[in-house]
């Protein structure tokens, strides 16, 4: 089962660390990580993305994390309606202007912006949930030669009146 | 206000939370903190021969009187030599400050000499950590090492300090802080009254309970509730390694310890009872054997002050996170008010049931003309201590046999290696409680492998005048692994004997001490008497016992519960 976890933690040297060293010492999975200061620079968010086999390991996971003294709140995203979001950085060499055209359809069907333009390069910069991301690549495979790829790895708020807060 | 350097002040907050004892070692990146040891006539410190030891002294420390205990060690190897120390530790929720020295700020991730990241060296093995950059950091970072490390789940914590951070020349000032409170870390006492309305109910109702009472009720000082909530209700009660003592091991309603090791008794009723109540304890591996097959008919209880250790191992239909001591003490509260009972007819069938298991009486064992057998050197410990002794011990056989065979009266009376298991620690755990309780007498049970594991400390036993026995339960093997390989592995005993045992009488009088060699049962008695009477020296009692012994019952692997050996010729019934 894919979830996805927030953690709000101390903004502090070594809070980082503790928690990628919880998932490697018990053996959970990380799919994604991010994490980032917020408004209050005294504390940092976390999403963490991973892949459970039941929900008592979802649970346990969710405890020990808890556990960890610079951690403030944790929740899970998944099991309620949430927005999940992503963002992509795609370099693509295109030759002739008819793949050229190509690619600037394909990004605007996606909704994708081009950042930057050499004579032969596209950088293409597009945002959406994990799905539509692996779509677009795959749509871009085919019409163009896909030089490199970065994703930011998932960030994700619940809707409606839910917060994650201090 | 008060002007100090970074050295002084970790040395006064230290003074001002209250230390009265330091264990360590210096070197050259605490020599300043050393120097400000010297003008402080507040904190006595024991200098060890090896850190590991300093750290097991100041867990031993920790154990027998509850207090934080307190370690100062350098840079880089002073600061890994911890390693097994602090480990020790936190499996076994002690609450620990171990300050380590780190080369100055600025060359920090330069591979300097002595340089070690101790906070991602230890990171797997601490509560928390902190790296001090400032000396004006220095009286908070301690202040919250020392909640931290004493509340909640309690266990070690590192504080990194490095060598310009401490600065005799620069002064700032200093002001303790009189309390703590952080956001992100508020550990939770008193159970919820839904959980303790539906805990009590489900007690009374249960016609086959058992209360399993481990480590976390002497950690939350909560015997006094266990023993009356134990009385009160008729209930059977048994202890883990880690818990023996948090109920008189002499008391009727005491059917021993359970697990791998455990009583006949003891795992029989876990295995037929339909209700369990954990007390701190945490359903480990040594004590559930096979989780698949779990005391099948109960339903489990479990308080705990660390909800991670709840539902880990064995999922719990009635979890209630608190202190052991606040949660049943809310249960007793409740009992009382509405002066509700159980069946006490039930409870004597249980009983009747049990008491036929103990009638198997599972520590008989056979006496031999030509060998000691260990179960006879505890049970001479027991008569000549009177049952009073603080005894530590190492790992192995003598570990489970001193476990077994000496019931002890009260909470901190037992101090060992449950969770990690760690050999070496018994020496040094019984010099940190004869520090603690210098009028008591204090026995360290150990191995002919575990002693040598840190023999260094009878120099540090010599240089304080530590007075205490060592037992010295000699078989001229790692019986344990012995024991193990006879069972499992036909009988190849690869690397389990040992072929140059030194001399321990003459070890001990090299060091100053008083050694006694005990081959004959009826060497043995008088030989304990007058190391006990012997109240200002080492005495190291070497009693070479039957090499062929093992420890029994012992779980069958892959089992439940009720599975077990019970001698090397018999076995229940699966
Ligand atoms: C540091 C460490 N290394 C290895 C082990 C594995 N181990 C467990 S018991 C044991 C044998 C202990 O021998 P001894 O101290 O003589 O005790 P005995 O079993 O003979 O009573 C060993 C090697 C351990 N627990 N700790
Ligand atoms: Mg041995």
């Amino acid at each position: 089962m894919r979830r996805i976890i927030a953690v709000l933690l101390e903004n502090e040297s070594g809070a980082l660390s503790r928690v990628v060293g919880l998932f490697s010492q018990r053996a959970y999975n990380i799919e994604s990580l991010t994490v980032s200061p917020t408004n209050d620079k005294t504390l940092s968010r976390m999403t963490i993305t991973t892949d459970v086999v039941n929900h008592a390991e979802l649970e346990q996971m969710m405890k020990q994390l808890h556990k960890l003294v610079d951690v403030l709140r944790v929740t899970e995203l998944t099991q309620s309606a949430h927005v999940e979001r992503e963002l992509l950085l795609v370099k693509v060499r295109t030759v002739g202007s008819e793949a050229r055209e190509e690619v600037k359809r394909t990004c605007d069907i996606y909704r994708g912006q081009i950042v930057d333009i050499t004579q032969n390069l596209y950088t293409i910069q597009l945002t959406g949930a994990g799905a539509k991301l692996d779509a677009f690549i795959a749509t871009m495979d085919d019409a163009s030669e896909i030089v490199e790829v970065v994703r930011s790895g998932v960030c994700g708020i619940a809707r409606g009146d839910k917060a994650l807060r201090a | 206000m008060e002007m100090l350097s970074g050295a002084e002040m970790v040395v006064r907050s230290l003074q001002d939370e209250g230390i009265e004892h330091i264990f360590g070692y210096p070197g050259g990146s605490v020599l300043d903190i050393y120097d400000a040891i010297f003008q402080s006539d507040k904190i006595e410190h024991y200098l060890v021969r090896h850190e590991q030891a300093a750290v097991h002294m100041a867990d031993a420390y920790s154990r027998s009187t509850g207090k934080v205990g307190c370690v100062l060690v350098t840079a880089g190897p002073g600061a890994t030599n911890c390693i097994t120390g602090i480990a020790t530790a936190y499996m076994d929720s002690i609450p620990l400050v171990v300050l380590s020295g780190q080369v100055p700020t600025f060359w920090i991730g330069d591979d300097a000499f002595q340089e070690t990241d101790m906070i991602g060296v230890s990171r797997p093995v601490v509560k928390h950590s902190f790296s001090c950059r400032t000396a004006e950091e220095i009286p908070m970072a301690i202040k919250k090492a020392f909640y931290i490390a004493s509340t909640g789940r309690p266990g070690p914590v590192v504080i990194e300090l490095p060598k310009d951070v401490q600065n005799p020349l620069n002064k700032f000032p200093y002001e303790y802080p009189e309390s703590v409170s952080l956001r992100s870390y508020n550990p939770t006492l008193s159970g919820h009254k839904g959980q303790i309305k539906r805990a009590v109910a489900a007690l009374l109702s249960a016609r086959k309970p058992v209360l399993y009472v481990g480590g976390g009720a002497i950690i939350a000082n909560a015997s006094k509730q266990v023993l009356e909530l134990a009385e009160k209700l008729n209930l059977p009660v048994t202890n883990t390694l880690m818990g023996l003592g948090a109920f008189p091991g002499e008391h009727k309603q005491f059917i021993g310890m359970l697990g791998m090791h455990g009583n006949y008794e003891a795992n029989k009723s876990m295995h037929n009872a339909d209700l369990i109540f954990s007390c701190g304890a945490r359903f480990d591996d040594r004590v559930t054997n096979n989780v698949e097959k779990f005391c099948p008919h109960a339903k489990i209880m479990h308080i705990d002050i660390d909800p991670t250790s709840i539902s880990k191992n064995i999922h719990a239909d009635l979890p209630i996170v608190g202190s052991v001591e606040v949660v049943l003490q809310q249960m007793l509260d409740l009992i009382d008010e509405t002066q509700a009972t159980n069946d006490s007819e039930s409870i004597n069938a249980w009983w009747d049931q049990i008491n036929e298991w103990r009638a198997k009486d599972c520590l008989a064992y056979k006496t031999s003309e030509t060998h000691i057998k260990p179960q006879q050197v505890i049970q001479c410990l027991y008569k000549v201590t009177k049952g009073d002794a603080i005894v530590t011990s190492d790992v192995g056989q003598h570990q489970m046999v001193a476990a077994q065979y000496y019931p002890f009266k009260e909470p901190r009376q037992w101090i060992n290696s449950g969770g990690a298991g760690t050999m070496g620690f018994g020496l040094p755990a019984a010099m940190g409680c004869k520090i603690a309780f210098p009028d008591r007498p204090v026995v360290c049970v150990t191995g002919d492998g575990s002693i040598q594991m840190n023999i260094q400390e009878l120099s540090t036993c010599m240089q304080y005048n530590i007075p205490l026995v060592i037992l010295l339960l000699n078989n001229r093997s790692l019986g344990m692994v012995k024991q193990w390989q006879k069972m499992f592995y036909g009988g190849r005993q690869s690397h389990s004997y040992m072929d140059s045992v030194p001399d321990f009488v003459k070890l001990s009088e090299a060091y100053n001490h008083i050694g006694i060699k005990v081959d004959k049962i009826e060497e043995l008695e008088p030989a304990l008497t007058r190391a006990f009477e012997l109240k200002d020296r080492v005495v190291f009692v070497d009693v070479a016992i039957d090499p062929e012994e093992h420890v029994y019952p012992m779980q069958i692997k892959s089992g439940s519960m009720e599975d077990m050996y019970l001698s090397k010729t018999e076995k229940t019934d699966a």
